[in-house]
């Protein structure tokens, strides 16, 4: 199982089907089955996984260190909001996670973000709704007050 | 198949009906092949954020199979021309 994770910690497009892992004989064979085993597995996961909390991000790294600008990117927008208490998966742990979320979502990219079981979008699309102004009626929506609404409260 | 970004910006043009499309390479910035585009077509008008983005996802789907980042921005003529003038 390790070396299947070392061998994924690299800077490794999405669509790679198959892994190389060392057998105990000390071979490397390609494991494609157990890929094509766990990907129904990881769709029904995530379907419970992006309803369970209200706000879901799928990222590089993890909250307190993303490992990627645009995951970053989308930790401090929320975080402006005042909103830091929701779930963040790493798809960096998990190949099966990472390829599966952009098949569940129908998205190409990672960070990927869900409101409420929705999908939202990526980094550009949190960065514009967030410029605009979308960003925080839809935390309202979920019934969370963004922090900069009190920021601005206190400034004028 | 390549991915270049005259390729990205004629499919663009082409199947979004694009009047102004912006590729810019940012690989050098990233250890992979990266893209950030700005498309501008009409096509955009009355559609939601999201949607716009798909389209864009929709039109380079095989591209975006050996583009490891890839920014976009999307506006209809109308937002572009404001984002001009400012």
């Amino acid at each position: 199982m390790n070396s299947l994770i070392g061998s994924t910690v690299r800077c490794l497009r999405s669509g790679a089907a198959s892994f190389l892992s060392r057998r105990a004989d000390g071979r490397v064979c390609t494991v494609s089955a157990r890929l094509l085993c766990s990907a129904s597995d990881i769709q029904k996961d995530l379907g419970e996984m992006v309803k369970k909390d209200k706000v879901v991000v799928f990222m590089k790294g993890t909250k307190a260190q993303p490992m990627c600008g645009f995951s970053n990117a989308v930790v401090q927008i929320l975080r402006m909001h005042g909103v830091d208490d929701y779930a963040s998966y790493n798809v960096l742990d998990d190949q099966d996670l990472r390829q599966g979320v952009k098949v569940f979502s129908n998205w190409p990219t990672i960070p990927q973000v869900y409101f409420n079981g929705e999908f939202v979008g990526g980094c550009d699309i949190l960065l514009q709704m967030h410029q605009n102004g979308d960003l925080v009626e839809e935390l309202k929506k979920l019934g969370i007050r963004s922090a900069l609404l009190d920021a601005e409260k206190e400034s004028k | 198949m390549s991915v270049t970004a005259d390729h990205i910006r004629e499919k663009l043009t082409k199947e979004l009906g694009a009047v102004h499309v912006d590729v810019e390479d940012t690989s050098p910035n990233r250890c992979a092949t990266s893209y950030k585009v700005l498309v501008v077509s009409s096509q955009f008008e009355g559609k939601p954020l999201l949607q716009r983005h798909r389209m864009v996802n929709t039109c380079l789907a095989e591209e975006l199979k050996e583009i490891h980042a890839f920014e976009q921005k999307t506006l209809t003529p109308e937002q572009w021309e404001k984002q001009k003038s400012q």
